[in-house]
């Protein structure tokens, strides 16, 4: 399960290609960083530069996001943001809430 | 790696047909204040095992139903050999020790009023050593893969759970049903958001529908009843949103992986209630806290249960052994003793989910063979009656 240093592993995992959201899957992403993006659903992948620092297992914006608009992961509605949050930036309880409870 | 229906473990083989993966002796209280004379039986005897708890009395209505269904059930469980049931009075005690005797097994009961806690401990302490006699000498045989009933539920789930844990479990539900094991899911409140996905997972609209009404009725009953905000920090937990997830939605989505693709279910089954329609996937009807589900599916006869965490769950059960697996890294650098089967490598592309499930599959092997979890070796042995409403 050793890697090779040269092989690149992906930053962000984003579950289906319409979802606008992607999760880091490594510890200590810096803002800035040009990020190794992988759709776990067809293995596609691309970059993206992270506009954060942004905690292992939190999410990312994949395109600019406003206030209102739907967050998708699994191709589904996860909840509605209530506040803007430019591609890159982290999505999290603080922009983005439950339509449910 | 392939699994056929023909694959076996050596497990014990109950006088009822069912299979059991672990050999205890358990000394059940009735109720709270049967606890201590327990506790000083199996202080006395080796090889026993007590399970305090904190409810029993003056329970009435579903709630009571509840209560005995979850002591028949965690007495009749294959993973116990034999059982001493302890209650204040007899009349109980004699409801749950006849529910159990149902199973063919070795039962004693006991009860303390008109006798005091020396005595009845006295009596009791003898039954329980001639069952640990009895019973150790019991011996492991080969049985099938297919006997093996397998329950799941995660907890203190991530958004790593979504991509590799919860995924892990559902490749083996696909792999493992249509051999003919039996499974459990659950966790009511933790489907919202996903509720018209798991409708149709069901085997057929009736199924659904009943589901459905279901979950439903706990929406209706139990979270807008009481709720004073808008769960967050209860559910998502403030482990989950730690770990990045964000609403129940999205933790309902990840929790759902744990059925997989192509698995169906077959019914609903009530708390602690016993599966009856045969093998195949079954809804329980549950909490979503970690030790009052795995308890009350171990009391629906699950002998085996996988638990996929993010942040580090370290539950277990006393009668159950519970199979952790998990794929955030973080969580295995730092709490790798609690974890069983290590899927990081999905999340770094290195390890495929049908590579990740046959590792579950495997683990879930050893484990019937008898190989301690992680939650055993650590002393895990959380048991968390669920209760429904204040007692009377």
């Amino acid at each position: 399960m050793t890697k090779s240093v040269s092989a690149e592993i992906p930053h962000l995992l984003v579950h289906q290609k319409v979802d606008n959201v992607g999760v880091v899957v490594v510890e200590g992403l810096t803002v800035d960083t040009d990020m190794l993006c992988c759709v776990t659903h067809d293995n596609s992948t691309f970059r993206l530069v992270a506009g954060a620092d942004v905690p292992i297992g939190h999410k990312i914006a994949l395109k600019d996001l406003n206030a209102g608009d739907t967050a998708i992961k699994y191709g589904e509605d996860i909840g509605r943001m209530v506040s803007d949050v430019p591609k890159g930036g982290h999505v999290h309880t603080h922009n983005c809430k439950t339509k449910r409870w | 790696m392939s699994i056929r229906s023909n694959d076996t473990v050596y497990a014990y083989r109950r006088e009822n047909n069912r299979v059991g993966v672990r050999n205890y002796v358990i000394i059940l209280p009735v109720d709270d204040i049967s606890n201590a004379a327990c506790e000083s039986v199996a202080n006395n005897v080796k090889g026993t095992l007590a399970l305090p708890h904190a409810y029993g009395r003056l329970q009435f209505g579903e709630d009571l139903e509840l209560h005995f269904r979850t002591m028949i059930g965690t007495g009749a469980n294959p993973n116990v050999a034999a059982v001493i049931v302890i209650g204040i009075e007899p009349g109980w005690t004699n409801k749950i020790a006849e529910g159990i005797r149902q199973t063919g097994k070795p039962v004693a009961e006991f009860s303390i009023e008109q006798n005091g806690d020396f005595e009845t401990i006295r009596a009791a302490s003898w039954a329980a050593k001639d069952f640990v006699h009895r019973t150790t000498e019991y011996q492991r045989e080969e049985c099938f893969i297919r006997d093996l009933w397998i329950s799941t539920k995660c907890g203190e789930s991530d958004t790593t759970t979504g991509l590799g844990s919860c995924p892990t479990v559902g490749n083996m539900y696909d792999k493992l049903l249509p051999e003919g094991i039996t499974g459990f899911f659950g966790e009511t409140s933790e489907i919202t958001g996903a509720e018209h996905i798991c409708q149709k997972r069901a085997v057929n609209e009736e199924v659904g529908r009943r589901w459905y009404d279901m979950w439903k009725a706990y929406q209706d009953e139990v979270i807008f009843a009481h709720q004073t905000d808008d769960l967050s920090d209860s559910q998502p937990t403030k482990g989950n949103i730690e770990g990045g997830l964000t609403t129940i939605e999205e933790k309902a989505l990840g929790n759902l992986e744990k059925i997989g693709r192509t698995s169906t279910y077959v019914d609903v089954l009530d708390p602690a209630e016993s599966p009856k329609s045969g093998a195949g996937l079954y809804f329980m009807d549950s909490s979503s806290a970690a030790a009052e589900c795995v308890t009350l599916m171990a009391a629906g006869g699950a002998v085996i249960h996988t638990f996929p965490t993010g942040q580090g769950n370290v539950v277990g059960n006393p009668i159950v052994p519970v199979i952790k697996i998990s794929a955030n890294p973080r969580t295995i650098r730092t709490m790798g003793e609690h974890i069983d089967v290590d899927v990081s490598g999905v999340l770094r592309r290195e390890q495929t989910i049908d590579e990740a499930g046959d590792a579950l599959i495997e683990m879930i092997r050893r484990t019937a063979n008898g190989r301690n979890t992680a939650a055993e070796a650590l002393g895990h042995r959380e048991f968390s009656m669920t209760k429904l409403y204040r007692s009377a």
